[in-house]
């Protein structure tokens, strides 16, 4: 018994060796270990053994079962690894061919950068405000101090409706909306169309997009207006960013100023972007006349206030090196794609 | 304003480089555009006096002049006919340089060498009103003594540098050369010294020949005029025709050229008439009478009305009150005596009669900005001195001066503590004075307060932001520290709309759509273009006044034609597909013409064209959209018509009842109009209606905790039974526990009855409370069966 038991495990480990098989494993596993099997077979015949040598042969018996078994279980382990391997080998891709695009869209880059400023505004505590963009007259110039007939009026080429009611040259219109609702203090931003009658060309839309600024409060002065129109050049143009105020003129504010950033293309030093002066020009701005205070009922000998102002396509074309505004109204996909 | 510097040099010094010069009065305010170099494009040009002049042996046409040139004496081969022994040229040397970017080297005419070129007027760029005989046949022949060898640009005074100014329209004083050479004086702290008038005595008296009457005293506070006879008329000299050009203005003759120059010198506008023209020997300034009329200088019939103030005599106008002159007072070559004008006109009343005529001057800008009352008797004094300077007439003794009030200087008290406070500075008083004073104001210090007097010519400082302004720009912007106010508003808030509105945004970006930015205008032709057929039924629309064309002239009331423009552009650059949209307002009058502001309602428009695009394409972005508002329950879609859309294939939306949009197939006419041979889809929502009942709370709804039933659910039905129709049915049928219902399978062919359709649902059950039964699933269920086969008429299959 014992020999023939010996023979077993010796003949079915060999023939285990040879198998390459998954499918064969079963097979291997009914001739030796199933019911019919080889080892049962001789098992079988353990009755007509002495009764003192039942145990230990069967205890043999049980050892090539086991020996059996757990190669069985390490083969089938070893070729179920080949197999995965040999169809993980099979089934290479050439990764470089292109993916399956769901296909984004895009915000328009003026959409873009307003959102940029508007969460740069929103973190210096400015809230929105908006206001129609057909607009009276009073609300767009004479409570801007820009009575009828005020020779400033031709520096905005108007569209009228009739004799009140234009279009808004600027989203200025919105401050006085927003000052006659709330007192100080305030603090906003108004970004918005605004519609000026120029022809167009590379530099000039007859519609295009403002963005203002206004802070009215008790204290407020021409130093917190260099201060944050310092921080919000910073954020849009990059750290190094300088601003320079110059004396300019508008009906609204008193003092008032152009502002000029320093060039970000040629850090200053003069390249064509910036006409090679070093500078662009991106704004204006100023201390809110107290006239424009008086006209909103709000003391100007308590309250002081600054306002800001720009042109949110031309910022757009700074930023992005972009060199005629009409693309931004011709909505080419080949450009949107871009940003 | 161009600014010769060496003419603003008359007033002031200058003690910096023009460029550093430049960069200060930009930041005292003067705005710099360009610093302009004259002459530049003349180079090597010398005054030579021709010695010899010998034939040409191979050429009849040709000479040969030998020409001093001061260090040498140089052969020079020429064409001009009109070439003299002893004549003084401009001789442009080997290497020269002239105007066109022409250069001249030596070489050899016809075999002989000439080492230059002879220049005639016109090639060095000269005009007769530049130079006498510039414009002859010929080479320039110089009227005057030089030294040979001298730069022509120094004998004809072709150099200098031109300063180009803005000037803002509060500063009409720096509309001159005084106002701009007094703030050079004010930026560099140097001296400015007024133009010294002294006349040298006339004869006669003006008031025996020249009446004035002003009878629009409001419109004119000040009239002066002084009288010149024996004028001879002749071109001005070289010096002045310089000056004018290079300030900008042609020369014409020296009267004219007079009046130019003191108005740009001193920034008041004159006038010369001649005096015989006048009828009656009487001025008149009065508004124009109905149906007036004159001819201008500029040769134009003027209907003037009468509003507009004129210049008259007994008769007739005789100019346009600060605007223009009129072609009947004239001064021409026989004029003899000349009235000069100079007065001031109420600023308004000018600007509003030069927009009237469409008639812009040099006068009229200055006008209009409102001038300084005091200068109208100095800019006639120097105009008088200017005439006895050059020759060029007589003047009667004495001068007319309607003034209509007494002149009064403006004066106020500031607390100099606003000043800084404004400024945010600390500046003592005494240097807050020291800055007033240099810009020339009258300080007082009172203690607490100044007391300024302002000088009538910087009529636009009225208080304390003004002073402040003034003190600011001297002191430096630059040097006002950077600060950030604390204001009590701490943190800004995006508003509920803004956070929806981006939300949208990205949601329609997420799915492949562009956002498009477009004009707000549109042509009043567009509804037909996009297929409304009756113009009855066309929108009320908003026309703009004074539009740039027609196509540009009609406030849009619908984003649907911009949207299919840039469809249209996008399939005609060869783009296979196309996924846009817009939110941008659209304006709906109440009424036109309008008694208030219209409606503005903010408005999604989305288009799109290409491969594998359809209705449901489109509406089921709108369902995703309307879902991200939490809108689903309330908005339902129902067969619709529209002008644009396919008569098939459009739908309106509803909230709860009202209308907030439709979506559909654009119309192939309209395709066309377009020439897109696409299927093109549209849609187009009322967004603020949208953003106004979004629910923007979210309560969490716990997740179903007993498990669902599913029944299939086939049916065949007439085919105009709409599955919105099937879809209400069975949901009022279901009742409680019918959890979800959805279409799977629509078909009409086949094994379906013609005038049929089979509609295929998955109806899902469930409670929330307990495991449903199957008898109570079957007990719902046949109840909807039943529902949908006597109410509609359907059949299971
Ligand atoms: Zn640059």
């Amino acid at each position: 018994m014992k020999a023939k038991l010996e023979e077993i495990r010796l003949e079915a480990l060999h023939a285990l060796e040879g198998l390459d098989e998954l499918d064969k494993l079963e097979e291997f596993r009914l001739k030796y270990l199933g019911k019919k099997g080889a080892l049962t077979q001789v098992l079988r015949g353990m009755g007509g053994l002495p009764a003192e040598e039942r145990p230990i042969v069967g205890q043999i018996a049980n050892e090539v079962r086991n020996q059996l078994e757990s190669e069985l279980e390490q083969k089938t382990k070893d070729l179920k690894e080949a197999a995965l391997t040999r169809r993980l080998e099979a089934e290479k891709i050439d990764v470089t061919v292109p993916g399956e695009r769901p296909g984004l869209g895009r915000l328009h880059p003026v959409t873009t950068v307003l959102n940029e400023l508007k969460d740069i505004f929103l973190g210096m505590g400015f809230d929105v405000a908006e206001g129609p963009e057909i607009e009276y007259d009073y609300y767009n110039f004479e409570a801007l101090n820009l009575p009828k007939n005020h020779p400033a009026r031709d520096t905005q080429d108007t569209f009228y409706i009739d004799n009140t009611i234009l279009l808004r040259t600027h989203t200025s219109p919105v401050q006085i909306r927003t000052m006659e609702k709330q007192k100080p203090p305030i603090k906003i931003i108004c970004p918005g169309r605004v519609y000026r009658s120029d022809e167009v060309d590379a530099t000039h839309s007859p519609i295009f997009h403002q963005i203002e600024g206004l802070v009215v409060d008790k204290g407020i002065t021409m130093g917190d207006l260099k201060g944050v129109l310092d921080v919000f050049a910073k954020a849009v143009f990059g750290p190094e960013t300088k601003t320079k105020l110059r004396p300019h003129h508008f009906p609204f504010t008193e003092p008032s100023a152009e502002v000029d950033v320093s060039c970000a293309i040629c850090k200053g030093a003069g390249c064509r972007v910036c006409s090679y002066t070093g500078w662009i020009e991106i704004l204006g701005a100023g201390m809110v006349h107290p006239r424009v205070l008086e006209y909103v009922n709000i003391d100007p000998n308590e309250y002081s206030g600054f306002a800001f102002g720009m042109g949110l396509d031309r910022i757009v074309n700074i930023k992005y090196g972009i060199d005629d505004i009409r693309l931004l109204f011709e909505n080419d996909i080949r450009f949107l794609k871009q940003f | 304003m161009l600014v010769p510097l060496e003419w603003a040099k008359d007033y002031t010094n200058i003690n910096t480089s023009t460029k550093e010069l430049a960069k200060k009065m930009t930041m005292t305010g003067s705005k710099v555009e360009e610093i302009i170099e004259l002459g530049q494009d003349i180079q090597k040009v010398l005054v030579g006096k021709i010695e010899t002049i010998k034939a040409h042996p191979d050429a009849d046409k040709l000479v040969i002049c030998i020409v001093d040139i001061g260090t040498e004496k140089i052969q020079i081969v020429t064409g001009a006919p009109n070439v003299k022994e002893g004549q003084l040229i401009p001789v442009a040397v080997h290497g020269a340089k002239l105007p066109g970017g022409i250069s001249i080297k030596r070489g050899k005419l016809r075999g002989v060498e000439s080492h230059g070129m002879l220049c005639s007027g016109e090639e060095l760029g000269l005009t007769e009103a530049d130079y006498e005989g510039a414009q002859v046949d010929g080479i320039l022949v110089l009227n005057e003594e030089y030294p040979l060898g001298m730069d022509i640009k120094e004998a004809l005074q072709l150099a200098g540098e031109v300063i180009d100014f803005e000037i803002t329209a509060n500063r009409p004083d720096c509309l001159s050369i005084i106002g701009l050479a007094r703030e050079m004086a004010i930026t560099l702290g140097t001296s400015f010294k007024m133009p010294q008038v002294k006349l040298d005595k006339g004869y006669g008296n003006i008031k025996d020949q020249l009446k004035v009457r002003v009878d629009n005293k409001e419109l004119c506070p000040r009239y002066t005029a002084r009288l010149v006879e024996d004028v001879k008329i002749e071109p001005s000299p070289l010096w002045m025709r310089r000056r004018l050009s290079a300030a900008g203005i042609r020369p014409i003759n020296n009267i004219v050229d007079i009046t130019n120059y003191v108005m740009l010198e001193l920034g008041q506008p004159m006038h010369a008439f001649d005096y015989e023209k006048i009828e009656g020997g009487t001025i008149v300034v009065r508004n124009a009478k109905p149906g007036e009329t004159i001819v201008s200088l500029d040769d134009k019939d003027r209907a003037l009305t009468e509003d507009m103030l004129v210049i008259a005599d007994l008769n007739k106008p005789i100019a346009i009150a600060g605007v223009m002159g009129g072609a009947n007072s004239e001064i021409t070559e026989n004029t003899k005596t000349i009235v000069f004008e100079s007065a001031v006109f109420d600023g308004g009343s000018v600007r509003l009669t030069s927009k009237a005529l469409g008639l812009r001057s040099e006068s009229s800008s200055r006008f209009e900005k409102g001038l300084d009352i005091n200068m109208t008797d100095l800019a006639l004094d120097r105009a008088v001195q200017l005439v006895q300077e050059l020759g060029a007439g007589k003047l009667v003794e004495g001068h007319i001066d309607e003034l209509a009030r007494p002149i009064e200087r403006k004066s106020f008290c500031v607390k100099t503590s606003r000043i800084n406070d404004l400024l945010g500075l600390d500046l003592p008083v005494s240097q807050i004075v020291d800055i007033l004073t240099r810009v020339g104001l009258d300080i007082e210090d009172l203690g607490q307060e100044i007391k300024v007097t302002v000088p009538t010519y910087r009529n636009d400082i009225e208080g304390m932001a003004d002073l402040a302004e003034e003190v600011a720009r001297i002191y430096g912007y630059d040097k006002i520290p950077m600060t950030l106010m604390e204001t009590s508003v701490a943190k800004g808030t995006r508003t509920q709309k803004d956070r929806l509105l981006e939300r949208i945004k990205n949601t329609l970006t997420g799915m492949g759509y562009y956002e498009a930015l477009t004009y707000s205008f549109t042509s009043p032709n567009i509804y037909k273009t996009i297929g409304y057929t009756d113009p009855k039924d066309y929108p009320k629309s908003i026309k703009i006044a004074n539009p740039l064309g027609e196509d540009n002239s009609m406030m849009r009331t619908t984003i649907i034609p911009s949207i299919l423009e840039v469809l249209s552009r996008n399939y005609n650059r060869r783009l296979d597909r196309c996924r846009v949209f817009e939110i941008n307002p659209v304006f709906i009058p109440k009424e036109i013409p309008l008694k208030e502001l219209p409606e503005e309602i903010l408005t999604l428009a989305i288009g799109a064209y290409g491969k594998d695009y359809s209705f449901f394409t489109l509406k089921g972005l709108i369902e995703e959209l309307v879902e991200r508002l939490r809108l689903e329950d309330r908005i339902s879609y129902i067969q619709d018509k529209h002008p644009s859309m396919h008569p098939g294939r459009c739908a309106k939306l509803l909230l709860d009842d009202r209308a907030v949009g439709f979506i559909g197939e654009l119309h192939p006419k309209v395709a066309d109009n377009y020439g897109i041979s696409d299927r093109v889809y549209l849609g187009e929502l009322d967004l603020d209606l949208l953003l106004r009942e979004t629910n923007i709370e979210i309560k969490y709804k716990a997740l179903p905790r007993y498990p669902a039933v599913t029944r299939d659910l086939a049916l065949v039905i007439k085919k105009e039974i709409t599955a919105g129709q099937v879809l209400d049915k069975i949901k009022s049928a279901g009742g409680k526990i019918l959890e979800e219902v959805s279409l799977f399978d629509i078909y009409e062919g086949k094994q379906v009855a013609d005038g049929y359709k089979s509609l295929a649902y998955s109806l899902t059950y469930r409670a929330s409370d307990r495991t449903l039964k199957d008898q109570e699933v079957n007990q719902v269920h046949s109840k909807i069966v039943a529902a949908l086969e006597s109410d509609l008429g359907a059949r299971l299959r």
